[in-house]
């Protein structure tokens, strides 16, 4: 291996990149994009839910119960219907994600006693949203079902009204249970997959299709220094894209930073290594650049997307798919990026996966550096 | 004409056909993305792993822990002995829940004074802790009623069954089990015709370009309507093929409900398809090579997966981008899919979302023809 051509190799995959316009595109405005994409449009808060009311009594009871739904930051009653067809067409037409239909004796059941039921008409297909509708109003339920039977138990004067336990929570880790400090770290794992990878997929498939290859061969270049001189300029963007986007989740997003950074960088290193030496594998295989994107699109970005645990929890996969993810290296440094990012973890809690990511790092450069043949 | 646009028709297909590979490209990534996204895409939240440290350790505490442990939300995985251990489990992520109760406890509920139930939740992940705690709440909620029903019995044994209560019934519709599968799946279809139609179609006219078998086609007598139509035609039939064998996979596979009329849901692809011709067609005119094709084409996909609704609500997003969604055709598509699928709603409620899909399809491909014209002198 000869220093001049590694050099020269890098600086002519440098100023490709440079000289076209949208590659410098990608490298600057693509990570920028998938972060205030991904960080605003992806909430799983269920804010401020759409909820129709119909009110068969029209008490002054069943106002004030409503209001409570009123009053929740949850919910937002947005219409008052007068018949139950309107209520089924406002949730086929998802205009309403909640119905809540009082029925025409709750005040006198409340006055005579025993249970009432109220009807909590839901949009299910959203079944997150749904859940965490349900779990909503089952506490505005509870909590005005508690007064009343304070209101009852005092009437009677009987025994003293009580809440025999409550529950206090602590949120550790990321205390105001902001979605936006979960995603925000993510997409860093997510950006670094598609750059590294998408950068590089094409770089030796283009090459080849273009004919250029066959100049490379004919010159004294090794294909290790081919590959090295191709995955340096990369290397070094990838590098500074992490950088960026994590100082833009930091002072843009607002999410803290816990841990330390030689752990963060040296992790950020091994993924990039794996993710760019994954792209060139890819490359010299595919050799035709829409199988080598499309090939790159599957085997890097979807499971850093699906399987790294960035929206969809792992733990909730069928166990089958739970094995699956340990073969791919997002697993690992999405846990580390957001065990640095929000828990501060040390070194020692993620000696596991920053191992595996090594040892992923070693494997994937070294078939890497096998795959590339010079001849035609 | 036909004759022309016939013979540009087989080429094509051919073209496409011929390569194992790119026939591969139609058949193997769909299915694949449809199983991987079917079963990972899922925002169910069973088995929280959970940690209990009980310092009181009574028949009451343990009736209470008995019950998380009975319920399929939590997976008690661990009893604490120590405070300590708890930042420790935390730490290292083996609980993501540690449910702690002081010493005291029975005998708080018992004299019907408030007993405190503490629970450290790790809200890295916030849906998980959000939801977790909602769950929490429930239990502890019927444990409580149970005591103090039991309390009320004891002191005022006759008129205790009088008391008023409000009982929230729980009707979820469309999708009566809560599973996010039913959610995700149709969902999917959406973003894998997507992914297909724009990237094909780009790459089509941008390689003839690249390899500069496009001058050659331009100097035949084919017309440019005839060439555009023998580049989009194709793409068309291979999205109608791959949105039946995804649907039918979906289906089939992971048992979704297909509810609606299947007319509707071919009206609501065929629209949708129109658009992503249009955008692919777009892209290839304003890329000279296939890398930029890609990259282009990938700075329209990923926001338009993320601002149509698929993984989470719209009505989530900031106002702003709010707006922004009802330019994306895929937001329409996914109240399409969906709403065919779950709801088996009509074209009464959902003709605003094909106008829509037309509309935009309509104009990207009025939009993407007159530049392309311009892209080929």
């Amino acid at each position: 291996m000869k220093w001049h051509r590694l050099q020269a190799m890098a600086r002519k995959e440098m100023l490709q990149i440079i000289r076209d316009p949208r590659s410098v595109a990608i490298v600057v405005i693509m990570p920028l994009l998938m972060m205030l994409a991904y960080g605003y449009g992806i909430s799983l808060d269920a804010k401020r839910l759409p909820v129709y009311v119909l009110d068969r009594e029209g008490s002054q009871q069943s106002q004030d119960f409503l209001k409570r739904f009123q009053a929740s930051q949850y919910f937002q009653v947005v219409r008052s219907v007068d018949n139950y067809p309107e209520l089924v067409r406002a949730l086929d037409a998802q205009s309403c994600q909640l119905g809540i239909v009082i029925p025409r004796d709750f005040s006198r059941s409340i006055s005579r006693g025993g249970p009432v039921g109220v009807q909590a008409l839901i949009d299910a297909t959203d079944a997150n949203s749904a859940n965490l509708a349900v779990n909503y109003s089952e506490a505005v339920a509870q909590s005005y079902s508690r007064e009343i039977q304070l209101e009852w138990l005092r009437r009677r004067g009987g025994g003293r009204p009580t809440q025999p336990v409550s529950v206090d929570a602590r949120t550790w880790f990321n205390e105001n249970l902001e979605s936006m400090d979960n995603i925000v770290p993510g997409v860093v794992v997510v950006v670094m997959a598609v750059i590294g990878t998408f950068l590089t997929a094409l770089t030796i498939a283009r090459e080849w299709e273009r004919g250029t290859m066959e100049q490379l061969i004919s010159t004294p270049v090794t294909p290790l220094e081919v590959m090295l001189g191709k995955l340096a300029p990369y290397f070094v963007i990838g590098l500074a894209d992490t950088v960026f986007c994590t100082l833009l989740g930091i002072w843009w997003f607002g999410v803290p930073f816990r841990g330390n950074w030689p752990v963060f960088l040296l992790s950020a290193a091994l993924f990039l290594l794996v993710v760019l030496s994954t792209g060139y594998f890819i490359s010299v295989i595919a050799k035709s650049q829409l199988a080598a994107s499309q090939v790159a699109l599957l085997a890097t970005f979807l499971p850093a997307f699906l399987l790294s645990g960035f929206i969809f929890p792992i733990e909730q996969m069928p166990a089958f798919i739970q094995v699956v993810t340990h073969i791919f290296p997002a697993r690992y440094f999405m846990k580390i990026v957001r065990n640095v990012f929000l828990k501060g973890s040390s070194v020692g809690v993620l000696s596991y996966d920053l191992a595996a990511l090594a040892l992923f790092a070693a494997v994937l450069a070294l078939l890497a550096t096998r795959a590339f043949k010079k001849q035609l | 004409m036909f004759g022309r646009l016939r013979h540009m028709l087989i080429k094509e297909l051919i073209q496409v056909f011929r390569d194992k590979r790119t026939r591969f490209l139609i058949i193997g990534p769909p299915i694949i993305q449809m199983i991987i996204f079917g079963y990972a895409a899922n925002l169910d939240i069973h088995h929280i792993p959970t940690a209990i440290l009980d310092y009181d350790n009574t028949r009451v505490s343990r009736d209470l822990t008995a019950r998380f442990g009975a319920s399929s939300y939590f997976d008690v995985k661990k009893r604490l002995a120590r405070g300590k251990e708890v930042t420790e489990a935390m730490d290292r992520g083996e609980v993501d829940l540690v449910l702690r109760i002081n010493s005291g406890f029975a005998r708080d509920v018992g004299k019907g004074s408030t007993a405190h139930l503490q629970v450290i939740v790790d809200s890295s992940n916030s849906n998980t802790a959000l939801v977790g705690l909602g769950y929490v709440n429930q239990v502890t909620a019927s444990f409580a009623r149970d005591y103090e029903l039991a309390r009320l019995r004891r002191s005022m044994p006759f008129s205790v069954g009088r008391m008023p209560s409000i009982v929230l019934e729980r009707r979820p519709w469309y999708n009566p089990d809560l599973s996010s599968r039913w959610f995700f799946v149709p969902g999917v279809i959406g973003n894998l015709m997507m992914v297909i139609v724009v990237n094909l179609t780009a790459f089509a006219v941008v390689r003839e370009r690249e390899i500069g078998t496009l001058e050659q086609i331009m100097v035949t007598p084919i017309r440019r309507a005839e060439f555009i139509m023998g580049k989009t035609v194709p793409f068309f039939l291979i999205g109608i093929l791959d949105a039946t064998l995804v649907t039918v996979f979906g289906t089939l596979w992971f048992k979704v409900p297909l509810t609606g009329s299947i007319l509707v849901l071919a009206l609501g692809t065929a629209l949708f398809l129109l658009c992503m011709l249009g955008v692919g067609l777009f892209i290839s005119t304003v890329s000279g090579t296939q890398q930029q094709a890609m990259a282009t084409s990938f700075f329209f996909i990923m926001p338009a997966i993320i601002f149509s609704g698929f993984a989470s609500p719209i009505g989530s997003m900031p106002v702003v981008l709010q707006w922004l969604t009802y330019l994306n055709p895929s937001r329409y598509y996914q109240v399409v899919l969906r709403n065919v699928f779950l709801k088996g709603t009509g074209l009464d409620v959902l003709w605003p979302e094909m106008a829509a899909m037309a509309a935009l399809g309509a104009l990207l491909l009025a939009v993407s023809v007159l530049r392309f014209q311009k892209s080929l002198d």
